[in-house]
């Protein structure tokens, strides 16, 4: 029990890396708040497009739509495939060949905010149709445009919908920024692993463990009240 | 035609219906509809099941895109390419079988959406107007219930005023009392009868034969897309012309 004690809850050694793991934290808390507002934003206009593409349309114009909204679940489906750690060292070492100075951070940042639109736009969708197409033709037939009905009557039902398997995703979805390690992002996790090499005793990854539970006890939380809060009545 | 349908001669029609097509992919579903319903006429169209009576309502506010013909609702040309179609439905009220309420917004929220954001009215004056239509349908002391808390019959009479707030020209209802039990079937149709009273225009879809009896100033009855017979009630259900008529009444009043 001792050595179990002093190899990994070694108050030492804790006290030492302490700084490190909260610094971790901070990069950690908004790399994470990034990723949730640009994943779920743009996984909320890629639904509305992929909506808006989805409308009946003269012949021409029917082609263009089709071939955009082909494209776009394309895109949805090579983002749900590839695991964000692939995507996110191919940015890394991808992007600047391109001439695009992106740092590992960055590089993250982007991909995971790619992965999470993409699940996002899936949830988002699934939400949209299945509110009844009677609601539809409802609003529009009092003279609501295809915008209005979209904003005020069909996206805050879907969105009630989405909620619970949204909550769920962000989650999972946002812990993936531990895999900034990789690419030098001085998160948690690269904090606890390099305070691991330098004091050979793990303790500082017990440490980062906690502030994970820390960080994310809360968001599950937060995430539970959420989905009670909106099971509402019908 | 003309003569049978108690139009008046001096006013236009409200709804003018020509020549009426609508096919689904090959299947032609309406095949030629001409139809005229004069101010304050209430017309009750009956029909079998797949006859085209939703096809037709709906192609007349354009929720379902006509493949022919020409709709004029109060003069305006509602197929004409510039039209602008949202201002246009804005006068077209549709009440549905599924009543279609936004069960995210309160019985007042139903009412005054579209007239805020469709006839651009203020939201006090949208609230004002809302409460009036909702008063109209005998339901001013539910103005904060959702629909989830209201019963069908409430639930349709709230979809009704959502259409009467906008003051349309004319409304059309879709087998309205269908789904609802017996005995609230009576209030939806009270508020139909104060509606004709009122002097509002309306197309119905109904198989309710004792109101169409007493409200309906003419009778039409459709099969496979073409309007194969109309005129007043008494005749379309005392004294039918076509084989098909006579079949179809007897049958739907066997039912009843
Ligand atoms: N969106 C659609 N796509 C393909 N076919 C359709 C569509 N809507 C209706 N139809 C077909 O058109 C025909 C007429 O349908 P419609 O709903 O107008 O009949 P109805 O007279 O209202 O019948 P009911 O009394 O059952 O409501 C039916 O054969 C139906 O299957
Ligand atoms: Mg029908």
């Amino acid at each position: 029990m001792d050595r179990f004690l002093f190899t990994f809850f070694n108050a030492e050694v804790m006290a030492e890396y302490l700084p490190n793991i909260l610094s971790g934290m901070w990069v950690t808390t908004y790399l994470a708040a990034f990723v949730i507002v640009t994943g779920l934003s743009l996984g909320l206009v890629l639904a509305v497009l992929r909506s808006a593409l989805s409308q009946k349309m003269p012949a021409p114009l029917s082609w263009l739509t089709g071939a955009l909204r082909l494209s776009l679940i394309f895109y949805v489906d090579l983002m749900r495939s590839v695991p964000p750690l692939v995507l996110i060292v191919l940015f890394y070492y991808g992007l600047p060949a391109l001439g695009l100075d992106i740092a590992g951070l960055g590089a993250t940042w982007l991909a995971l905010s790619l992965v999470l639109s993409a699940f996002a736009e899936e949830i988002y969708w699934a939400g949209l149709i299945s509110v009844a197409r009677g609601q539809w033709e409802a609003a529009r037939s009092t003279g609501l445009s295809f915008l209005q009905t979209l904003i005020y009557v069909i996206l805050p039902q879907a969105v009630r919908l989405a909620i619970p398997p949204l909550t769920n995703r962000t989650i999972a979805i946002t812990k993936g920024t531990a895999l900034g390690q990789v690419v030098a992002v001085q998160e948690i996790l690269y904090q606890a692993y390099s305070g691991l090499s330098f004091s050979y005793n793990p303790s500082p990854l017990t440490l980062g463990a906690l502030a994970y539970l820390a960080l994310f006890l809360p968001i599950v939380i937060v995430g539970r009240w959420i989905e009670t809060r909106f099971a509402w009545r019908r | 035609m003309l003569a049978a349908s108690g139009m008046t001669t001096e006013s236009r029609p409200i709804l003018d219906v020509r020549g009426l097509r609508k096919s689904f992919g090959s299947t032609e579903v309406l095949k030629g509809i001409d139809f005229r319903l004069a101010p304050r006429e209430l017309a009750f169209i009956i029909g079998p099941s797949g006859s085209g009576k939703s096809t037709f309502l709906r192609c007349c506010n354009r929720l379902e895109e006509p493949s022919g013909g020409s709709i004029h609702v109060d003069g305006t040309d509602i197929m004409a390419p510039g039209v602008d179609i949202n201002a246009v439905r804005r006068h077209i009220g549709m009440v549905f079988q599924s009543f279609n309420l936004y069960p995210h917004m309160t019985a007042l929220g139903n009412v005054t959406l579209a007239l805020r954001l469709a006839a651009h009215i203020p939201r006090a004056e949208a609230v004002d107007l809302g409460r009036t239509a909702l008063a109209r349908v005998g339901l001013a002391d539910k103005e904060r219930a959702y629909p989830g808390e209201l019963s069908g019959g409430q639930q349709q009479r709230v979809a009704i005023a959502r259409a009467l707030a906008l003051e349309p020209r004319i409304v059309l209802f879709d087998e309205p009392t269908s789904a609802l039990d017996p005995e609230l079937v009576g209030s939806v149709l009270q508020v139909m009868r104060d509606l004709r009273e009122a002097g509002m225009t309306m197309l119905v879809v109904s198989h309710e034969l004792q109101f169409a009896r007493a409200a309906a100033d003419r009778v039409v009855f459709m099969e496979g897309g073409v309007i194969v017979e109309e005129g007043p009630p008494a005749q379309i259900f005392g004294d039918p012309q076509h084989a098909r008529t006579r079949e179809f009444v007897a049958r739907i009043d066997g039912h009843h």
